[in-house]
């Protein structure tokens, strides 16, 4: 099907469906790098106006990856759910955007829509919406996820605790957890990238981290970040995994270069729900993303990096993740070239997640080879925390000294939980407060003093 | 701020746990934020990474250096014509230019061509290149003078990627190309270098076809030992006709090197 818009004496053409989502995407390095980018200004807001008039309908029939041909698509084909689409399912993308602002769209009627829209009806509407649009109607969705404790609550912002060392020294990383709980991250997960990838290595962390949290009774989960046949390989030598880890993408060929599939997703998901060693709920994966993944492994299809992006969380959801986290700026400047574009991603993938119904957190980061600095970070963590942003990275200083690159510090989730009045997940507060890292009353005061738990600790060093 | 008053900036009670990390943890607070002397210094190991990033590679000093050696490197550049291309292009940087190509073809050996080609190239990090690439020559080059390897003449290549290796090696004829490069530069290490082998270079290669020795500094790998890792790598690849993710590297840390067992401060008995 071709699409075509005038303009003054200009009439644009757009040729299907995926041309015309890429033309409309807003300017990034990455989609000109892949030479699906409109020419210019102009004919980007000429495939925007032609994008506004599509019916949603039409997502269901031209598939931006072909049907036959790739599993994610069949995926979202065969999983669409007809009945919850159906109260916008008369409705064109411009015209769901302003049903999206109005107040027919609120906590409850976006939970219920959710299994009703596609990854590229999501990806559609926000290359329309502006920055304040994609704040505004993030904000009104929930997704609620459990495992030892609650995410995604209204009010509540939680952190992934990400202790990282170069060489996986235990010391190294123990110093780093310590750290992150006494400025009350870690909410989310504790989450270790580790260096070494083998298995002997990665079950030393996965007992250490699950050591830590039964030792001082902390509502969280541990992760380590390993691929998904080495956790499934873990838990079959009995290994305390709580959360499985993967990172995915929005094409089977993308997922393939990543050593995936959707069985063996499957298979990890299963996996890890025999363990049941949540308390409150059992959301066992934590799943990573980001934008430009599908072109890096040369498996775009010619499709623009944000709507690959969106699909990426279709395949996220049909495993009920306890977390899913847009590493927006790790990728590098080829992708998202500066803040500007670093930061409509981040909000982006955030509006796009959280409608499909994913528990979406953001990795706010930047790599140094990058046009991006700290400012650039303090306006995407304010405004996804304003969106209500389910949970962000914490790391000592800001500085990865493992991956080389720059996120979120434990005193920015500080910074953001203060300005806003947010708090950590319910379970995770009452310990913080119990242990004596929150003074009583006020859950936002750090204690001077150190508790008297990991005083003991401390004391085995000299 | 006087002794007597409460500070303002609050210290970490557990500073004593930085000597087990280089990561930054016990910076104190100021109220829940980050104090000014910890902020300014991330500022500044972030110029200086930035700054690694934009810093044009000093060719002639490198060649001064060089030649000093007995070396007299071929200088030439990628399809990247300035900094920021080459930041968003990478398909361009992994090319060389016009002029480039042809210098390179009229240098190619007629007889039997090259077993290796050494190429430098500026990537990610200049501070890499000027810091690391001539110490780390001079730990390499006698081993494999002794081993009676045929060196191509030294190849500098500016706004370089790694893959800009295959096509020069490919162009000369030899037989393997070692591309010794800038790497990505991190906060806290922004000239570290990158060494990669590849057997067989021609344009086209993927990442799989290669063997990677990372992070060579002074205060990260040293050279002797990236030497050593390299010399055992180039002679596996010959013996074996290939390299990359096939190519197992044996000479890595052994595995009782493995923090397996080793425990933490936090979950010691008390």
């Amino acid at each position: 099907m071709r699409y075509s818009q005038s303009v003054g004496s200009h009439s644009y053409t757009f040729d299907g469906l995926r041309e015309l989502m890429a033309k409309a995407s807003p300017a990034r390095s990455g989609d000109y790098l892949a030479g699906v980018a409109a020419g210019d200004d102009e004919e980007r807001v000429a495939a925007q106006m032609a994008l506004a008039d599509v019916p949603l309908k039409t997502f269901l029939e031209d598939h931006v990856v072909p049907y036959e041909s790739d599993e994610v698509t069949r995926l979202i084909v065969d999983e669409h759910d007809a009945r919850a689409f159906q109260p916008v399912a008369h409705l064109t993308v411009g015209a769901f955007r302003d049903w999206l602002l109005s107040d027919a769209a609120n906590e409850k009627s976006l939970a219920a829509l959710a299994p009703g829209l596609t990854p590229e009806m999501a990806a559609a509407v926000s290359k329309i919406s502006r920055i304040q649009d994609l704040i505004l109607i993030a904000q009104k969705c929930r997704v609620v996820t459990k495992f030892r404790n609650t995410i995604g609550l209204k009010g509540r912002l939680s952190t992934r605790l990400q202790p990282n060392h170069p060489t996986d020294d235990p010391t190294g990383i123990a110093a780093s957890i310590v750290d992150g709980l006494m400025y009350g991250n870690g909410d989310a997960v504790i989450g270790i990238n580790p260096a070494t990838d083998s298995i002997a290595a990665v079950t030393t962390l996965i007992e250490m981290l699950n050591e830590v949290i039964q030792r001082y009774n902390i509502p969280t989960q541990s992760c380590v970040l390993t691929h998904v046949t080495t956790s499934i390989e873990a838990i079959n030598r009995r290994a305390p995994i709580d959360l499985v880890f993967q990172s995915i993408a929005g094409t089977e060929a993308a997922n393939n270069s990543f050593g995936v599939n959707l069985s063996v997703l499957k298979e990890g998901f299963e996996a890890a729900q025999s363990l049941q060693r949540g308390t409150v709920g059992n959301n066992a994966m934590y799943f990573e993303t980001g934008q430009g993944s599908a072109l890096s492994a040369n498996a775009h299809h010619a499709v623009d990096q944000q709507t690959l992006e969106a699909r990426a969380y279709a395949v996220a959801r049909k495993y009920k993740p306890l977390l899913v986290n847009t590493v927006v700026g790790f990728i590098g400047p080829e992708y998202l070239y500066d803040g500007r574009q670093i930061i409509r991603a981040g909000l982006e993938d955030h509006f796009c997640g959280k409608l499909l119904g994913v528990p979406m957190g953001c990795d706010i980061c930047y790599t140094n080879h990058a046009e991006a600095d700290q400012n650039d970070m303090d306006a995407l963590l304010t405004m996804l925390a304003v969106a209500g942003i389910t949970f962000i990275m914490g790391i000592p200083g800001s500085d990865d000294i493992m991956l080389n690159y720059q996120t979120t510090s434990f005193h920015d989730a500080l910074y953001a939980r203060k300005a806003l009045g947010l708090k950590p997940s319910p379970e995770f507060e009452d310990w913080l407060l119990s242990v004596g890292i929150f003074e009583k009353g006020d859950a936002l005061k750090l204690a001077d003093t150190l508790p008297t738990s990991f005083q003991r600790a401390l004391a085995h060093l000299h | 701020m006087s002794e007597d008053s409460k500070p303002i900036v609050v210290p970490n009670p557990w500073d004593k746990l930085r000597r087990y990390t280089p990561a930054r943890i016990a910076l104190g607070r100021a109220g829940t934020s980050l104090p000014t002397k910890a902020h300014l210094e991330f500022q500044l190991a972030h110029a200086r990474a930035r700054n690694a990033v934009h810093h044009e590679l000093d060719v002639s000093a490198l060649e001064t250096s060089l030649k000093a050696r007995g070396l007299a490197p071929l200088v030439l550049h990628s399809a990247a014509t300035n900094r920021p291309m080459y930041l968003q292009r990478p398909d361009k940087g992994r090319r060389l230019d016009e002029p480039s190509r042809q210098g390179l073809v009229k240098m190619a050996h007629g007889e039997g061509g090259y077993d290796v080609v050494f190429v430098i190239g500026d990537g990610l990090s200049s501070f890499a290149i000027e810091e690391n690439a001539a110490p780390f020559l001079d730990a390499i080059l006698p081993s494999l003078a002794d081993q009676k390897w045929r060196l191509a003449p030294l190849v500098i290549v500016r706004e370089a990627r790694v893959a800009v290796g295959d096509e020069v090696g490919e162009l000369l004829g030899a037989s393997m190309v070692v591309v010794l490069i800038g790497e990505r530069p991190g906060l806290s290490s922004p000239d570290s270098m990158g060494i990669y082998m590849t057997l067989e270079p021609r344009v086209g290669l993927t990442d799989e076809a290669r063997n990677c020795i990372s992070n060579v500094r002074r205060e990260g790998l040293r050279y002797d030992l990236a030497a050593h890792k390299l010399l055992y790598l180039m002679t596996e690849a010959r013996k074996r006709g290939h390299s990359g993710v096939h190519l197992k590297d044996e000479a890595e840390t052994p595995s009782s090197a493995l923090p397996t067992g080793h425990k933490s401060f936090l979950i010691e008995s008390s």
